[in-house]
């Protein structure tokens, strides 16, 4: 395991996400409501969409394309089409930077 | 040329896996982060306004034609008990499939069901079937939802404005769901996880339909049939004169919505009934854009999309001419001209023809359009 800077707080408005590519994988990272920071794998377990442009909903992402939905906390899938829950990576904070614990 | 095989289980299919035309990525415009999650935000309002306008409207009518039968001044009661029944049932399921409509999950999904029921069909399978057809929007032997294949059948076409062959082809296959669920074709893309499903709603449709015929034996009258059932095929006459436009004649195995979908201007009755979906390169590009925020869609993207058509009538003035060429050659379709403000048209990126195995020069069946 690996704790690998990602972004700063910043960088992600609350209740939002972003794209971050690192080591030629894709993940989202997400800002909370409340202000936590989390990690999921960057792609729809539905189909091969990125999450990124998806809508965030207190603490549920939408696949951009068909509007699978998961708990970005959990990565478990709330919605059909998506059945398989996504996969989530330890967040850690520190001095205003995001670090994502890769394996 | 080798004619299309639009059969999910075909060679096309196949083809389209292996060169990377299925589950590929889309072109689509941009738009400023900000911009889109105003737009993407979920609203109950509009879609509680419109949903007590429709069901009120249609209890009103369906009240006065049923008071007026066996009348013939009962008759445009039932047109616009019929129409709302069997045209504005499919944007209601359209749109509540995707999850849009409403910001509150059961009302999307009574209104989905419902709708399902009215439209004839099966909430279960159409889920995963408009997915699909948003994954492999018009890529032959993969999208389940192509509404006219090449060469069009214009006969078919025209029955079908009274739903004919939608209801010939539903009524046998919601049998064979409730008895079998779902059939070869619909286990491509229904996962095994929903067959049961498939299986329940089938039940619970045809004994529905089952009592409304019984209850016309009962009665000695089709008047049961007028308000359940019959409305999709008296009705249906609006849903398929705007479903035609929205990919009739244009492109397929592209990648660019702009290439197989087309925007047409309607008036504020038929918008109603479509619930907007006559903005349907941007339905297509941004399917999370609930029906309400589509007219600033629109405004935010028209300068990367080809002109909308400016009516209905205009439409069809364009497809129909089409359909006919596809009649003496299927490759025929209307390549829609981009403004100069729109990003080009990516050409290797639509060079896969039905019956060729591997994408290799610049589309050879574009043809101008008339």
């Amino acid at each position: 395991m690996t704790w690998t800077a990602a972004c700063t707080t910043d960088d992600i408005d609350p209740e939002d996400l972003i794209r971050w590519d690192h080591a030629g994988q894709s993940f989202a990272l997400y800002h909370s409501p409340e202000g936590a920071f989390y990690a999921t794998a960057g792609h729809c377990t539905h189909e091969n969409v990125h999450l990124c442009d998806g809508l965030v909903m207190g603490h549920l992402v939408e696949c951009p394309k068909h509007n699978g939905q998961f708990d970005y906390r959990t990565g478990e899938a709330k919605r059909l089409p998506a059945c398989e829950a996504l996969r989530i990576y330890p967040v850690k904070v520190e001095a205003g930077q995001v670090w994502v614990d890769l394996p | 040329m080798p004619k299309r095989d639009y059969s999910l289980l075909g060679p096309d299919g196949a083809r389209a896996v292996e060169t990377g035309l299925a589950a590929a990525e889309w072109y689509h415009s941009e738009v400023p982060r900000k911009v889109m999650k105003d737009l993407m935000q979920r609203s109950d309002a509009p879609a509680i306004r419109d949903t007590l306008l429709l069901y009120g409207t249609m209890l009103v009518s369906v009240t006065i034609a049923i008071w007026l039968w066996p009348s013939w001044a009962s008759a445009p009661f039932w047109l616009v008990y019929g129409t709302l029944y069997g045209s504005a049932s499919d944007s209601r399921w359209h749109e509540c499939s995707h999850g849009t409509a409403f910001k509150t999950p059961w009302m999307n999904n009574a209104v989905y069901q419902i709708a399902s029921f009215m439209i004839m069909r099966n909430s279960a399978t159409w889920r995963w079937s408009h997915a699909r057809h948003h994954t492999d929007t018009y890529i032959v032997g993969r999208d389940p939802e192509i509404a006219v294949m090449r060469p069009p059948e214009l006969a078919k076409l025209v029955l079908n404005f009274f739903g004919v062959i939608d209801v010939i082809r539903f009524f046998p296959n919601l049998v064979y769901n409730a008895l079998l669920g779902p059939n070869p074709e619909e286990r491509t893309f229904v996962p095994q996880t929903e067959w049961g499903k498939v299986q329940r709603v089938a039940i619970i449709h045809l004994s529905i339909y089952a009592a409304t015929v019984a209850l016309a034996f009962w009665m000695g009258s089709i008047l049961p049939l007028m308000v359940i059932g019959l409305p999709r095929m008296y009705g249906a006459w609006h849903h398929v004169m705007t479903g035609l436009l929205q990919h009739g004649g244009l492109a397929d195995n592209v990648v660019d919505h702009r290439l197989n979908s087309r925007t047409v201007y309607m008036n504020p009755i038929s918008r109603f009934i479509y619930w907007n979906m006559n903005y349907h390169v941007e339905h297509h590009m941004f399917p999370m854009v609930p029906f309400h925020a589509l007219p600033k869609l629109h405004e935010a993207i028209r300068h990367d999309l080809p002109a909308p058509n400016r009516s209905i009538a205009e439409g069809f003035r364009e497809m129909w001419p089409a359909f006919r060429r596809q009649l003496a050659y299927e490759d025929y379709f209307l390549k829609r001209e981009l403004p100069p403000t729109a990003r080009p048209y990516r050409e290797e990126f639509h060079a896969i023809s039905p019956g060729t195995p591997a994408p290799a020069a610049p589309a050879p069946n574009a043809l101008p359009a008339e």
